[in-house]
């Protein structure tokens, strides 16, 4: 039985592009075949993120038109097994997303993998609704910022009002928070919400906290997934989240400040 | 302590306290959308004929007019504030 997660956020820049990215790859790492979706219609980045751009034919809105066969616009990932793209159009619009042509390639994949990815884009407009609606599972990811935490909780009540399984008054979708650009150093110096805070306020489980770290940046710069740089601490917590997200129990980390030596101390850096 | 000192000083302590307001106007923010969200179906339609009443006696704008819907347990309270404009205070007192 597929399970399809959206990765969500209402608010744009926090790092569901990245997230899905490094999120289908390490599951796909574990083994289970899964696929991944650009939900943003005329705005695809998930494909640079992947490093797959220059392989696009077919897009999801040439599926939905029945242009092309999902077959044909599927990507196969040149980094793991298993692992799919569906990219978005880069020329329609996001009303080219009809509800029976989303359900339709949902059912479709359904037969074929194991998860399910949808990239929601920003906003709570037909792209980032089509996105969650078939959900069974939400990942939201937050920024510990004003902002980004009213817009999480503004996604939060519409996964719990205009979801299928709301809709059909089925078991919930099931939340997960996703702490991205953490900065324990700001935390301690009380210029940043910690992860209790936010935990506080949305009042759902967390899955990981990605700290800000300059590799996100690099691997986006190569096409690769995060994920994939073992040495990177945002890759290194996107695995736990993978572990944690498949049923592992593993402690939080990279949510204390590392200790500063003496001369740090004194001049900084 | 210098002139330098007590500016810098503050400087940090307003950079010291921005999480906690951060977090205090949210926890704000957040319960009452998530009020709001419980409320039933047919307050907003309930919301203008509250305000039509209203208006029909005072002239009043929308924002000075809340209406709150909150449901804790076994028991859901509507409240409803009017902020009335002074000059018609008096006309509402000698009426």
């Amino acid at each position: 039985m597929a399970k399809t997660i959206v990765i969500t956020s209402g608010k744009g820049g926090v790092g569901k592009t990245t997230t899905s990215a490094a999120l289908a790859s390490g599951l796909a790492r574990q083994g289970h075949r899964t696929v991944v979706i650009d939900f943003d219609i005329g705005l695809r980045n998930l494909d640079l993120v992947m490093g797959c751009e220059r392989r696009v034919v077919y897009d999801f809105i040439n599926v939905i038109n029945g242009e092309a066969a999902l077959h044909q616009a599927l990507i196969k990932d040149k980094h793991t097994d298993n692992l799919y793209v569906l990219p978005a159009s880069q020329t329609r619009d996001k009303d080219a997303l009809t509800a029976e042509g989303v359900e339709k390639v949902l059912e479709e994949l359904a037969e074929d993998f194991d998860y399910i990815i949808c990239d929601s884009p920003a906003g709570i407009e037909r792209g980032a609704l089509m996105a969650l609606y078939h959900a069974d599972e939400a990942i939201i990811t937050t920024n510990p910022e004003v902002s980004s935490v009213r817009d999480s909780d503004r996604i939060l009540g519409i996964l719990q009002s205009k979801s299928r399984r709301a809709e059909l008054n089925m078991e919930p979708v099931k939340e997960h928070l996703l702490l991205t650009r953490y900065d324990p150093g700001r935390v301690e110096k009380g210029e940043m919400l910690s992860v209790e805070d936010v935990k506080d306020i949305l009042a759902i489980p967390l899955l990981s906290v990605i700290p800000e770290d300059r590799d996100v940046l690099n691997a986006s710069n190569k096409g690769l997934p995060v994920i994939h740089l073992p040495e990177s601490r945002a890759g290194m917590a996107y695995e736990d989240a993978v572990q944690r997200f498949l049923g592992e129990e593993i402690p939080m980390r990279f949510t204390s400040a590392p200790r500063k030596g003496i001369l740090q101390k004194l001049f900084g850096g | 302590m210098s002139l330098l000192d007590v500016f810098c000083h503050r400087q940090k302590k307003e950079r010291e306290n921005s999480a906690a307001i951060a977090r205090e106007r949210l926890q704000i923010l957040v319960t009452h959308h998530r009020s709001d969200m419980k409320a039933p179906d047919y307050l907003p339609e309930m919301k203008k004929d509250i305000l039509a009443v209203i208006g029909k006696y005072v002239t009043v704008e929308q924002e000075n007019v809340s209406i709150h819907f909150e449901s804790a347990d076994d028991i859901s309270v509507l409240e409803v504030e009017v902020t009335l404009p002074e000059e018609d205070q008096t006309k509402v007192r000698m009426a």
